[in-house]
C-alpha cells in the first residue's frame, strides 16, 4: 500500500479510536452512578432533586421532552426539506438553484444560540398569544425553532439522493410519455426514497443532539411534559445547565454523565440505522 | 578576597534581578453568579491600589464556586447561600475553613406590571412555589393560572428560595419546588419571562429590579406590613427575603489573601458593594 493510502486509513481509523474513547470515558464517568444508583426508577420516574438531602435524579421526564420536540421537529421540517430538495434538484433553474443552496448552507452556519434568541423573542411570544398558553417557552416553540434548524441537513442530503438518480431513469420516463411532474413523484422521489430516508434520520441526529436552543426556548419544566405544549426541559439542556455547576465526583456529576451516556446511546442507535439505510441502498 | 567580592557583586546583581521582576500573585475567585459582578468590580478596584496582586473573578454558580474551592482551584470561593454540611465537611478536611460575611442581598419577588396583586406573605410565596395556590384568583389576582418561575437547581438563588420560602426556614424539610416551576438557564432569561407573561411570578436580585417588572411587597406574616425591597429595608432588617453573600477560604488567611479580604470588609470596599445595589455589612 502506498503512505498516502495508509495515511488515510489510518486518520478514519483514529476518528473511529476518538469516537470509541469518548464513549469509554462516558461509560467510565457514569459507572458508579449506574452501580449504586440506577434502578428502574431512574428511567420511569420524573423527580430530578440534585441538591436535595438525599439528592434524587429520575430523567423519564427528559427523555420525554426530548422525543416530543424531536417528533415535532421532523413532523414540521420533513416536508418543507424534501419539497425543498425536489425543488432544488428538479424544478427550479440551475442558476436560481444555486442561490438558493447556497443561502441555506448559511443557515446551517448559524451558530444556534442565535436561533434560541430569535425564538425567545419571536417564537414564544407568538406561540403563546396564537394558543392562548400561560407561557410560550414550551416544547412547541423549541420543536418548531429546531424544524428550521435542521433545514439544512433535510435539504442538503435529500437533493444529494434525488442528483444522484441516474438521468437515464428520467429520460426512460419521458420517452414512455410521462410529464415532468408525473416523472419526479414516480419515479425520481421513489428511487432516492433511501438516500431521503437518510437524511431524514441524520436530522433526527441533529435535532436530539441540540442543545442552545431547547436550553433557552423549551422551558426548563422538570416534570414530564404531558403535551407538547407544555414547557419541558429535553436531555441536553439539563446537561448543559448543571454539568459545570455539579462538584466533581459527585452523585449529580455521574448522574449528569450517565443521562450523556442515554443521549450518546439514543443517538449513536438514530445513526446506525441512517448508515445501514445508506449501505442498504448502495447494496441494491 | 577577590573571589569573596566577586561572589557578593554577583548574588546582590541576581538580588536586584529578582527584585526587579514584577511578582505577581494571583488570587483565583470564583462562584456565585449573583456576586460575579460584584466580585469583578472589587478586584478592579483593589488591584487599583495593590498593583502586586492579580485578583481574577469568574462565575458558574455558587455550586461551581465550591466545588472549585474543595478541589483546591481557587483561592475564594463567593457564595450567595451557606455551604452545605457535606460541603462543609470536605472543606474543612482541607484545611480551616473561613466564613466572611461581605454584603447582603435581597431577593425581590416580581410580577407582570399588569398584575394587580400587590402583596404576598411569606407562607403564600411557599404555597405558590409549592404548587398549593395554583390560580392567581386565590391571592386576590385576575382568574389565571400561576406561571412559577425559578433560577436552575446549581443557583445559589434557587437553594437559598428553596430553604427560605418553598421549605419555609427548614419547616417544611421535605418540601420542594413544585414540578412544573420552570426553571431559567439565567436570570436575564427570568427577568425577560416575567416582563412579557402577565401570570408569570419569579425571584430576582435586587440589582436586577427593572421598571418593566412590578417588584411584589413581602410580609413576614399575616399580621406584620408588606416591606418592599431595597437597600434601606435590608439594612433595616424590616424585608424579610434577604440573605448573606459569602466568601469561603480554606487555610491559612495570610498574604495577597488576607490583603484583599481585609480590602473588601474596608470602607472603600462595601462603597463597592453599594455601588452594585447590593446592601453593605454597616
Amino acid at each position: 500500500m502506498p503512505y498516502q493510502q495508509k495515511l488515510v486509513t489510518m486518520a478514519g481509523y483514529t476518528v473511529l479510536l476518538i469516537t470509541a474513547l469518548i464513549f469509554a470515558f462516558l461509560v467510565q464517568q457514569s459507572w458508579p452512578f449506574i452501580v449504586e444508583h440506577v434502578s428502574l426508577e431512574f428511567f420511569t420516574g420524573d423527580r430530578w432533586l440534585p441538591v436535595s438531602l438525599p439528592p434524587v435524579f429520575q430523567i423519564r421526564g427528559f427523555l420525554v421532552s426530548s422525543a416530543m420536540i424531536t417528533a415535532l421537529a421532523i413532523v414540521v421540517g420533513v416536508p418543507f426539506g424534501v419539497l425543498a430538495a425536489v425543488s432544488l434538484a428538479e424544478l427550479l433553474p440551475h442558476g436560481i438553484s444555486v442561490v438558493f443552496r447556497s443561502i441555506f448552507e448559511v443557515t446551517a452556519g448559524i451558530p444556534s444560540v442565535v436561533f434560541g434568541f430569535l425564538g425567545l423573542k419571536l417564537v414564544a411570544p407568538a406561540v403563546a398569544d396564537f394558543f392562548n398558553l400561560p407561557t410560550g417557552l414550551t416544547g412547541f416553540s423549541a420543536g418548531i425553532v429546531l424544524s428550521v434548524m435542521i433545514l439544512p441537513t433535510l435539504i442538503s442530503l435529500s437533493e444529494e439522493a434525488l442528483r444522484n438518480v441516474p438521468r437515464e431513469y428520467a429520460e426512460a420516463s419521458y420517452a414512455l410519455g410521462a410529464s415532468r411532474w408525473q416523472t419526479i413523484w414516480r419515479v425520481v422521489v421513489p428511487t432516492a426514497r433511501g438516500g431521503i430516508a437518510a437524511a431524514v434520520l441524520l436530522g433526527i441526529g441533529r435535532a436530539i443532539g441540540e442543545t442552545m436552543t431547547v436550553l433557552m426556548i423549551a422551558g426548563g419544566r422538570l416534570a414530564t411534559p404531558g403535551s407538547i405544549f407544555d414547557p419541558m426541559r429535553p436531555i441536553t439542556a439539563l446537561i448543559a445547565s448543571e454539568v459545570n455547576n455539579a462538584a466533581r465526583f459527585s452523585v449529580q456529576y455521574h448522574a449528569l454523565f450517565t443521562a450523556g451516556l442515554m443521549l450518546f446511546l439514543i443517538t449513536l442507535a438514530v445513526n446506525a440505522v441512517a448508515a445501514s439505510v445508506i449501505v442498504g441502498k448502495k447494496g441494491r | 578576597m577577590k573571589k569573596i567580592v566577586m561572589l557578593v557583586l554577583v548574588t546582590a546583581l541576581a538580588l536586584v534581578a529578582i527584585g526587579c521582576q514584577p511578582q505577581k500573585t494571583t488570587l483565583d475567585v470564583t462562584g456565585s453568579d449573583t456576586m460575579v459582578n460584584l466580585g469583578a468590580a472589587l478586584a478592579e478596584e483593589f488591584m487599583k491600589t495593590n498593583r502586586n496582586i492579580e485578583v481574577a473573578v469568574s462565575g458558574g454558580g455558587s455550586g461551581a464556586g465550591v466545588a472549585a474551592l474543595i478541589e483546591g482551584r481557587t483561592n475564594i470561593a463567593q457564595s450567595s447561600r451557606d455551604l452545605r454540611p457535606e460541603e462543609r465537611a470536605r472543606a474543612a478536611a482541607r484545611g480551616t475553613l473561613h466564613e466572611i460575611i461581605v454584603g447582603w442581598d435581597g431577593l425581590a419577588v416580581a410580577v407582570h406590571p399588569s398584575n394587580p396583586v400587590n402583596e404576598l406573605t411569606l407562607a403564600q410565596l411557599g404555597q405558590i412555589y409549592r404548587g398549593e395556590v395554583r390560580n392567581w384568583k386565590e391571592l386576590g389576582g385576575n382568574d389565571a393560572p400561576i406561571v412559577i418561575l425559578s433560577r436552575d437547581t446549581t443557583s445559589g438563588t434557587f437553594v437559598f428560595f428553596r430553604e427560605f420560602v418553598v421549605q419555609e426556614r427548614g419547616q417544611k424539610r421535605d418540601a420542594e419546588y413544585h414540578p412544573d416551576t420552570m426553571m431559567m438557564p439565567s436570570t436575564e432569561a427570568l427577568y425577560q419571562e416575567i416582563a412579557r407573561n402577565p401570570n408569570a411570578i419569579g425571584y430576582v436580585g435586587l440589582g436586577f429590579l427593572r421598571p418593566t417588572i412590578k417588584t411584589v411587597g413581602i410580609k413576614a406574616d399575616d399580621a406584620s406590613a408588606a416591606v418592599l425591597p431595597s437597600v434601606e429595608s435590608v439594612l433595616a432588617k424590616t424585608y424579610p427575603l434577604a440573605r448573606p453573600l459569602y466568601f469561603f477560604v480554606v487555610g491559612e488567611l495570610t498574604g495577597a489573601l488576607k490583603t484583599y479580604v481585609d480590602f473588601v470588609l474596608s470602607d472603600k470596599g462595601q462603597q463597592v458593594v453599594r455601588s452594585l445595589e447590593f446592601v453593605p455589612i454597616r
